[in-house]
C-alpha cells in the first residue's frame, strides 16, 4: 500500500472523529442536522476511498448509501419533522459545551490507547482505521447522553451507527453481509423513530425526552 | 435449497407474518397466529430426528437445538394466551383492530427474528436477527401509546439500540481476530469455522472484542447495571410480549454470549469469560432481590424477578464445568416455562382488576380461584421452593458453587433468599386477604399456564433419564 492511500484514509477517518466534535457542541438543531449530514458525507468519502484501496466493488454500495440515505434522506426528513412540528429549536443539554468537549478528548485517548495496544499485529491501516472507529462510537454514545431533545438522542445514535460502518469497512474483506445490514439497520432505526417522534407529539406536544421524565419509575 | 426442517422453522413464521398483516378479521388472524406457532413447533421438534449439515448461514447443534424447542414451544403457548388476552383487550376498547393486526404479524416477525438468531452460523446474521428482534419488540412495547408506553419503548429503544450497536462492534473485532488466521471473506464469520481456529486468533483482540459483546448482548440480556430498560418494557406493553421478552428473547440474547464464549474458551491466552460473567451475575441477582420489595407494579414485579434469574443463569455458565452448566441449562428451560406462566396469569388478573397496581388486588384466591392459585403456584416455583423445577436448578447451581468457591455461593444463598422473601411478601397481599378491586368473572385461558406448570412439576419430580443425558451432553459442549 502507497504512502498516499494511507495518508488519505487516515485524513478522512480523522476528519469524522473532528465532526463528531462539532457535533457535540451545537446547541441549535438545525445546525446540528447540517453537522450530521457533513458527518455522513466524509463517512461516504472513507468507505469509497476503502473500497478504491481495498479493490472491492462492493464497498462502493455501502458509499453510496451514506451519501444518500444518511446525508441527504434522513436530515432532510428530520428537517421536515421540526418544522412539522414547530418544536423549540435549542437543545437543551444535561452538561455544558466544556465538560462535554473535555470528556470527548478523554474518550478518543481512551480508545486510541485500547486500539492501538491491542491491534499490534493487525495491518497499520487496520488498526488505527479501528481507533478512529472507536473514538467515532464512543463521542456519539457521550452525544446521546448529554442531550435531552428526542432528535438530539436520535442525532447521537446516526453518528455512532456512522463509526460502526467505518469500523466494518476497514476491516479488509469483511463480507458484504454486516454491511448492508448496518445500512439497513439505520433505515429501520430511523422509520422508528419517525414513528416514535409522531407518537410522541401526539401525547406531549414536545420531543423533549425530559418531558417524559416524571413518567418513570414506579406508577402513582 | 431444498425445504427441511430447518427453513422451515424460519419460513413459516415469515409468511405468516406476510399473512397476518394482510388479514383484516381479528378472530381468523388470532387462529392463524396459533396455527402457524404449532406448525412452527413441529418443525422444531422434528429438528431432533433429521439436522441438515451445517451450512456458512445456518447450523443446528445440541446447544442451538435446545433453545429452538423451547423458543418455539413457548412461542406456541404464548399465542394460544394471547389469542384470550387480546379479545379482551378488544372488547375494552385499549387495542383498536389495525393494531391487532400489526400486533400479530409483529409477533411472527418476532419469532421469525428469535429462530435466525439462535440457527444462525453467522456471527454477522446472528446479529441482524437480534436487532429485528430487538426493534419488533419495541414496536409492540409501545403498542398501548400512553405516556408510560411511549416512554418504556423510548427507553427500551434508545439502551437497546446502544447494546446492539456494541455487539456489532465486537463482532468486528472478532472479525478482525479471525481474518489473519482463517482468510478476508465469508468464512471468518462462520462460527464452526471460527471455534475451530480460536486457538490461533490473537488473543487481545479476542478480550477486547469479548468486553463489548457482553457489554452489548448483556444489555439485550437485562444483566444489572444494563437492566434499566427491562422494568419498563415489561410493565408497559401486552402482557403476552411481557411473556415472550422474560421467558425467550433474555434466552436469546444469553445464547449469542454463550456462543462467544465458548469461542474464548478455546483460546488459551485470552481472558475467561467465566468471572465476567458469574461478577455480571451475582450483581443482577443481589440487586433485583432487593428490588422486589419496593414494588407497587406488578409487572415490575416480576420483571425484577426475571433479572434476578437471568443473574443466576450467567452465574452457572459462568461458573462453568458440565455441572454447573447442566444446572445454568435446566434453570434458563425452567425460568423459560414459568416466568411465562406467571405473565399468563397476571395478564389475566390485571385486566380483570382493570389495573397493574399491587394495591389495587387482593383475596384474589377467594374472588378468582383459578387465577390466583395458579399465580401462588407460579411464585413458589419461581421462588425456588422444593418439589418444583426450580428448586432443583437453584440446588444444582448452589451445590456445585460450594464445593468449588464457598465465598461466591454465600453470596448466592443470600441473594436467593432475599428475592424469596421479597417475592412472597407481595403475594400474600395479592392472593390473600380482603378481596379488593372487581370481582368479575375472568375470561381466561387456563389451559398454556397449567400445562407449562404441570411441566415444571414434573421436571421437579422426575427427569426422564433421555432429558437428561441431552442436557449433560449440552452441557460438556460449553465447557
Amino acid at each position: 500500500m502507497s504512502r498516499i492511500d494511507f495518508d488519505i484514509a487516515h485524513l478522512l477517518a480523522g476528519t469524522l472523529v473532528l465532526i463528531s466534535f462539532l457535533e457535540l457542541y451545537q446547541d441549535r438543531l438545525y445546525a446540528l442536522l447540517n453537522i450530521y449530514a457533513l458527518h455522513a458525507l466524509t463517512l461516504a468519502a472513507s468507505v469509497a476511498w476503502q473500497a478504491f484501496i481495498q479493490d472491492a466493488p462492493h464497498l462502493y454500495v455501502t458509499a453510496a448509501i451514506a451519501l444518500v440515505f444518511k446525508a441527504i434522506v434522513i436530515p432532510v426528513s428530520l428537517h421536515r419533522i421540526i418544522v412539522r412540528l414547530g418544536i423549540h429549536r435549542e437543545i437543551e443539554k444535561v452538561v455544558g459545551v466544556g465538560p462535554a468537549m473535555i470528556a470527548g478528548m478523554g474518550l478518543v485517548a481512551l480508545s486510541m490507547v485500547v486500539m492501538l495496544r491491542v491491534t499490534q499485529s493487525a495491518d497499520p491501516l487496520a488498526r488505527e482505521d479501528l481507533a478512529f472507529a472507536l473514538s467515532v462510537v464512543l463521542l456519539g454514545l457521550l452525544m446521546m447522553v448529554t442531550r435531552r431533545n428526542a432528535v438530539g438522542q436520535v442525532v447521537g445514535f446516526m453518528s455512532l451507527e456512522n463509526g460502526l460502518v467505518l469500523a466494518a469497512t476497514g476491516a479488509k474483506g469483511m463480507p458484504l453481509v454486516v454491511e448492508i445490514s448496518v445500512a439497513f439497520s439505520v433505515l429501520i432505526a430511523f422509520i422508528v423513530i419517525g414513528i416514535f417522534l409522531f407518537r410522541i407529539r401526539e401525547r406531549f406536544d414536545t420531543v423533549d425526552v425530559q418531558a417524559l421524565d416524571r413518567f418513570r419509575g414506579e406508577r402513582r | 435449497m431444498t425445504f427441511d426442517a430447518l427453513t422451515g422453522v424460519l419460513v413459516v413464521p415469515a409468511v405468516a407474518a406476510a399473512l397476518l398483516a394482510a388479514l383484516p378479521d381479528y378472530r381468523a388472524t388470532a387462529r392463524l397466529n396459533v396455527a402457524a406457532t404449532t406448525l412452527t413447533l413441529i418443525f422444531a421438534l422434528s429438528l431432533f430426528f433429521g439436522r441438515p449439515q451445517p451450512g456458512s448461514y445456518l447450523l443446528v447443534d445440541d446447544l442451538n437445538g435446545t433453545f429452538i424447542v423451547l423458543t418455539t414451544f413457548v412461542g406456541f403457548t404464548t399465542s394460544v394466551f394471547s389469542a384470550s388476552y387480546i379479545g379482551h383487550e378488544l372488547e375494552i376498547g385499549r387495542l383498536t383492530p389495525p393494531f391487532v393486526r400489526f400486533y400479530h404479524a409483529m409477533y411472527q416477525v418476532l419469532m421469525f427474528a428469535m429462530n435466525l438468531a439462535l440457527i444462525a452460523n453467522n456471527i454477522g446474521l446472528m446479529w441482524v436477527a437480534i436487532e429485528l428482534a430487538t426493534l419488533t419488540t419495541v414496536l409492540m412495547v409501545g403498542i398501548y401509546r400512553t405516556h408510560e408506553a411511549l416512554e418504556a419503548a423510548w427507553k427500551y429503544f434508545i439502551l437497546g439500540s446502544v447494546g446492539i450497536a456494541l455487539a456489532l462492534f465486537g463482532t468486528i473485532l472478532v472479525y478482525m481476530a479471525a481474518r489473519p488466521v482463517v482468510g478476508e471473506g465469508l468464512d471468518a464469520m462462520v462460527w464452526t469455522v471460527l471455534v475451530k481456529r480460536a486457538g490461533e486468533f490473537d488473543p487481545a483482540l479476542l478480550d477486547l472484542a469479548f468486553v463489548f459483546l457482553l457489554l452489548g448482548y448483556g444489555t439485550k440480556v437485562g444483566l444489572a447495571p444494563l437492566h434499566a430498560w427491562l422494568p419498563d418494557a415489561h410493565a408497559e406493553g401486552p402482557t403476552p410480549i411481557s411473556a415472550v421478552l422474560s421467558g425467550l428473547l433474555l434466552n436469546v440474547a444469553l445464547y449469542a454470549l454463550l456462543r462467544f464464549k465458548m469461542l474464548l474458551a478455546v483460546n488459551p491466552a485470552a481472558i475467561a469469560p467465566g468471572p465476567l460473567l458469574v461478577t455480571l451475575g451475582l450483581i443482577s441477582l443481589v440487586f433485583a432481590a432487593f428490588m422486589l420489595y419496593r414494588r407497587r407494579d406488578i409487572k415490575r414485579l416480576f420483571a425484577y424477578s426475571s433479572i434476578e434469574h437471568m443473574g443466576i443463569i450467567a452465574f452457572a455458565f459462568g461458573m462453568g464445568g458440565p455441572l454447573a452448566n447442566f444446572a445454568g441449562l435446566l434453570h434458563m428451560t425452567m425460568h423459560s416455562l414459568t416466568k411465562s406462566a406467571i405473565f399468563f396469569a397476571v395478564g389475566h388478573i390485571t385486566q380483570v382488576k382493570g389495573t397493574q397496581r399491587i394495591a389495587d388486588m387482593g383475596g384474589l384466591t377467594e374472588t378468582h380461584p383459578m387465577l390466583g392459585w395458579g399465580l401462588i403456584l407460579g411464585v413458589v416455583a419461581i421462588a425456588g421452593l422444593p418439589p418444583l423445577g426450580i428448586f432443583m436448578s437453584e440446588f444444582l447451581v448452589v451445590s456445585s458453587t460450594f464445593a468449588r468457591a464457598p465465598l461466591l455461593a454465600i453470596i448466592l444463598v443470600f441473594g436467593l433468599l432475599v428475592g424469596l422473601a421479597g417475592l412472597f411478601l407481595r403475594l400474600n397481599s395479592i392472593a390473600f386477604g380482603e378481596p379488593r378491586g372487581p370481582a368479575a368473572k375472568a375470561q381466561a385461558s387456563y389451559v398454556p399456564m397449567f400445562a407449562h406448570l404441570a411441566l415444571v412439576f414434573a421436571a421437579g419430580i422426575y427427569m426422564p433419564a433421555a432429558l437428561v443425558a441431552w442436557f449433560q451432553n449440552v452441557a460438556v459442549l460449553l465447557g
